[in-house]
């Protein structure tokens, strides 16, 4: 590192912005492959099921303690106002409009987008994909693409299933624990939950988290390292800069969404 | 590994799963369907509609029958409330709409009060009687001036 303080900043800077738009054309050769014809179906349908199937367990699980938690919480919140019969309302809202798709996206960013990484930072450094262009088959197209694909493909559906699975956590709590009246729980959802405003703003959310991680995840493993120690930190930074740039993102939508 | 027959059955019913989650947030959470066929629209002019917003339940007896579907100024200045109902519901003419609170510092909401006459509303009619929200703060800000009986 040599220059002075501005330089490096400028030098920074430079680097940053190539990176972003190195990610950037990555991100459009997989759209462009995803348009190619051959569909690579089977392809599709293994990685649908490996990111997809296999994540179930979890994100119901989690959806299921972040909905009791949600409900606990809000109940020992909104009781001090006198306003638990809203319970249903706030657990709703919460999770349909922030927690389901950012908690999906998080919890599969570590399920699924570091065995992305892994898997494809393994190829690259035993030389798989250089075999694959040897036979000349795009590795972009046979490898990479079916496995963005997929991630941006489940990412809607294991959201919603958090979301319904958290709400039906907290109505465990609301309405058996705490004893609040299970109608009374439903129908302050049913009033509160509006289709665009909510609903449509969580599954924009979660479609456009699962492009975000599919290129993340695929764009580090791609371009690993050829060793194990690179394949290791590119995991571990596809994990982190995947997870804050959701984050991000979530404000993002949030804010042009209009509140 | 299983074997791609049962593979492919497994991801079939994540999607289905999946789907099922989206259709049942957006039915039947998201009320897609409530302002479907199965409604039709009264309006209700108010002087005063307070915290009153568009989605705010509309009630007969505490009952949820509709909600509100638009507000807006009409000519005279005061509020013009549209209010989608469920269409099996028979008003008489002369029933009655007011704006009220749920508990203390809740939500409020459209109460209608069905009256006696024989003959019922029709789409798009008005209510003839109507009640304004009561504002707390304007009750106390009277309290406060004196005027607690509102003759001004």
């Amino acid at each position: 590192m040599s220059g002075t303080p501005l330089q490096r900043l400028g030098r920074n800077a430079s680097e940053w912005i190539e990176a972003l738009g190195q990610v950037m054309a990555f991100a459009g050769a997989i759209a462009s492959a995803i348009v190619r014809p051959p569909l690579r179906g089977r392809r599709l349908l293994r990685e649908i099921y490996d990111a997809g199937v296999l994540s179930i367990a979890l994100i119901c699980g989690a959806g299921f303690a972040v909905g009791m938690v949600l409900g606990l919480q809000g109940y020992t919140t909104l009781v001090r106002f006198g306003a638990q019969e809203s319970l249903g309302a706030v657990v709703g809202l919460v999770l349909i409009r922030e927690l389901g798709p950012v908690v999906t996206g998080l919890l599969v960013i570590g399920r699924a987008g570091s065995a992305t990484t892994a898997e494809i930072g393994a190829m690259v450094s035993t030389q798989q994909l250089d075999g694959l262009r040897m036979m000349s088959i795009d590795p972009l197209h046979f490898v990479v693409m079916p496995k963005a694909l997929a991630l941006l493909f489940v990412m809607p559906l294991l959201s919603s299933l958090f979301t319904v699975f958290g709400v039906f956590g907290g109505y465990v709590i609301g309405v058996q624990l705490v004893g609040l009246d299970g109608g009374s729980y439903m129908a302050s959802l049913e009033n509160a939950v509006d289709f665009r405003d909510d609903v449509l703003q969580s599954l924009v959310k979660a479609t456009v988290f699962g492009a975000l991680l599919g290129v993340i995840s695929t764009y580090r493993g791609y371009r690993s390292p050829p060793h194990a120690a690179g394949v290791s930190r590119s995991t571990t930074s596809a994990v982190v800069t995947a997870s804050v740039w959701l984050l991000l993102t979530d404000y993002l939508i949030t804010a042009f969404w209009g509140v | 590994m299983q074997s791609s027959a049962t593979r492919d059955f497994i991801v079939g019913l994540f999607v289905l799963a999946g789907l099922l989650a989206v259709a049942y947030l957006s039915t039947v959470l998201g009320g897609l369907s409530y302002r479907g066929d199965g409604s039709f629209r009264l309006v209700a002019i108010f002087d005063d509609i307070g915290g009153l917003s568009q989605r705010s339940p509309v009630k007969i007896a505490g009952v949820k029958v509709g909600q509100v579907a638009e507000i807006a100024l009409d000519e005279d200045l005061r509020a013009r409330v549209a209010l989608d109902l469920d269409a099996r519901l028979e008003l008489p003419v002369d029933s009655s709409a007011a704006i009220r609170t749920a508990g203390l510092l809740g939500d409020q909401f459209v109460s209608l009060e069905p009256g006696a006459e024989d003959e019922l509303l029709a789409p798009g009619e008005f209510f003839t009687y109507t009640e304004s929200a009561l504002s707390l703060d304007k009750l106390v800000g009277r309290l406060v001036h004196g005027d607690a009986f509102g003759d001004e």
